[in-house]
């Protein structure tokens, strides 16, 4: 079968591989439909994630036609078409039963700090991903999700990841009724949480980014005020004064470890990797929130650590939420503002690419080409 | 001195007297069971055989019930990645060998890629193709300053000798 394999950072292609094949009784295999590159891949593609092997195939954003089950999957049935949540969760562990889908402890023996993922480094498990005609999907019986029947499969691939992680991103945010919200990063996840945030009640959602085209998009998709930091003398101090000199009451992070916008962020976290990646997004974030403010993360930052004003959380008596998203957890809501037409997802999908042409989708993607928003793949044996 | 014994503390004067079970900063995220005092013991599927070698942290006591069997370890990133997994993910001396294992895999990559009759294509891995189309003029200026730092390093060096 067709799959992308990763040869080192900014190398990657579509090569022949092995099918997989079940190794666990609740195992399924799945023919893979579309399958989008997200802005957590691009950590990936620069080299960014310890323990990313080459020859590794990345993707932990799609849907596919269930092809085989292991012999203790119940509900699904070959023939299924489905929307697979990123997270790679048992359904039974502590943190599952309490819908923290996320975190769950029986999927990743690398790493106790981060659940399973699929396609994303040993760190995360080591599991192949689904950028590829084929994949194997552990826990069949809990994670994925048969698409309704009256559902645009391009909307149901959005809701692997990028719905999801912009509607929890938001909803760590504990937006009360006319707050002011602001969203660092204009990417999929950022305008998903910009557009999502209205679902909470805020008065003003405001989001910030340096790439212009993507502003503009945001500014019409997510309906909210769109600023570009190049633009500003200093990105914290623009933000107190456009909130009365009193400070957002919710900051968003939907950039993570590979944040522009300050120099000794980047040299010590991109350059030099003293840090884990740029932290520049929740130093701006931290900084610019009202006193007793919550800060809500969802840009993903590495394991080791980084700089980040904890001084300031502590005396401005901020709460900091973060997470990977809960995808399961959230899907039966989403699917309802989907469905009801509240929300649009596929209307971010700008690319549409060839599975074989993988090399030029994740240039593309990573330079922010061609005004390009999201990319899906799609492996040329789609049915 | 002792410490208290696990029985002792509900005597403690005063003991959960204030607990505020709302007070659950990360709900909704988190539905709270109380689970979480049965620690791992909850109810697990049956166990993936383990038929790769598998890096396991150091900070559980057995493998994931699933886990992924893509590349296992081997060459000399893989025993630079063993030494990593003898370190908690705490420690530096975890992350950075992982980090240099990654960078040697690279190179190991192509030698397999060469050993196996192909040599690989970094124009076309490295996407130039969709630079080429869309961003030409920004490309073709960073190719030539990196060429033109080529030869000039190349001249210095020549000059050295
Ligand atoms: N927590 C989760 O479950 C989860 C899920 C998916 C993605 N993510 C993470 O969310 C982040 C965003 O993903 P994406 O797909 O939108 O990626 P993306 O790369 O398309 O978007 C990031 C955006 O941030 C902008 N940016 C850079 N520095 C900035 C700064 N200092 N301030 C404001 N904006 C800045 C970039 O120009 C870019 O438009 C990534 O870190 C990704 O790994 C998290
Ligand atoms: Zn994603
Ligand atoms: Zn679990």
């Amino acid at each position: 079968m067709l799959a992308m394999n990763y040869r080192g950072p900014y190398r990657v292609r579509a090569e022949q591989r092995p099918m997989p094949e079940i190794l666990h009784p609740e195992d399924a295999i799945v023919r893979v439909t579309r399958t989008c590159i997200c802005g957590s891949d691009l950590h990936l593609y620069h080299g960014m994630v310890p323990d990313t092997r080459v020859g590794s195939t990345f993707g932990h954003e799609f849907t596919g036609i269930v092809e085989e089950v292991g012999p203790m999957v119940q509900n699904l049935k070959v023939g299924d078409h489905v929307l697979v949540p990123f997270n790679i969760a048992c359904g039974k562990c502590n943190f599952c039963k309490q819908g923290l889908y996320g975190n769950c402890h029986e999927s990743n023996t690398m790493a106790t700090a981060v659940g399973g993922i699929f396609g994303y480094s040993h760190t995360a498990g080591g599991f192949d991903g689904g950028q590829a005609e084929y994949v194997r999907v552990p826990y069949a019986d809990v994670g994925p999700t048969v698409i309704p029947p009256d559902m645009d499969p391009d909307d149901a691939v959005l809701l692997t990841d990028v719905v999801p992680t912009g509607y929890q991103a938001a909803e760590m945010g504990g937006i009360k009724k006319g707050d002011t919200v602001v969203v660092f990063g204009a990417g999929p996840i950022g305008i998903m949480a910009a557009r999502c945030a209205w679902f909470f009640g805020p008065s003003r959602v405001i989001i910030i980014d340096h790439i212009d085209y993507r502003l503009e998009f945001a500014r019409n998709y997510a309906k909210c005020e769109a600023y570009n930091f190049r633009s500003m003398e200093d990105p914290v101090v623009f933000l107190k004064k456009i909130t009365d000199w009193y400070g957002a009451d919710v900051c968003i992070d939907c950039v993570g470890c590979e944040a522009e916008g300050n120099t000794l962020q980047t040299l010590t976290g991109r350059v030099a990797l003293m840090q884990a990646g740029a932290a520049t997004a929740l130093q701006w974030a931290i900084n610019s929130v009202k006193k007793g403010g919550i800060v809500s993360v969802v840009g993903v930052y590495g394991p080791p650590f980084n700089y980040v004003p904890i001084g300031n959380v502590l005396n401005k008596g901020i709460t900091l939420r973060a997470n990977q998203a809960s995808v399961k957890r959230l899907l039966p809501r989403l699917i309802e503002h989907v469905q009801s037409g509240r929300l649009s997802p596929k209307e971010l999908i700008t690319h549409r690419i060839p599975l074989e042409e993988v090399s030029d989708a994740y240039r593309l993607f990573s330079s922010k080409l061609d005004n390009c928003i999201k990319t899906v793949l799609v492996p040329s044996s789609k049915a | 001195m002792e410490n208290i014994s696990n029985t002792d503390y509900q005597n403690i004067p005063g003991w959960g007297m204030d607990a505020d079970p709302d007070n659950e900063p990360t709900y909704p995220m988190k539905n709270y069971t109380g689970d979480d005092h049965n620690r791992i013991n909850y109810e697990r599927s049956p166990q993936q055989p383990v038929t790769v070698e598998l890096l396991k942290s150091n900070e559980r006591p057995a493998p994931s019930v699933v886990f992924g069997t893509s590349v296992p370890p081997s060459g000399l990133s893989g025993a630079i990645r063993r030494y990593a997994f003898r370190h908690s993910e705490d420690r530096y001396r975890h992350w950075i060998p992982l980090i240099m294992a990654d960078r040697v895999n690279v190179y190991e990559g192509i030698i397999s890629d060469i050993k196996a009759g192909h040599v690989p294509n970094f124009f076309s891995e490295w996407g130039w193709k969709a630079e080429w189309k869309y961003n030409q003029k920004a490309f073709v200026t960073k190719i030539a300053f990196a060429t033109l730092a080529a030869v000039v390093v190349a001249g210095v060096l020549k000059r050295k000798k």
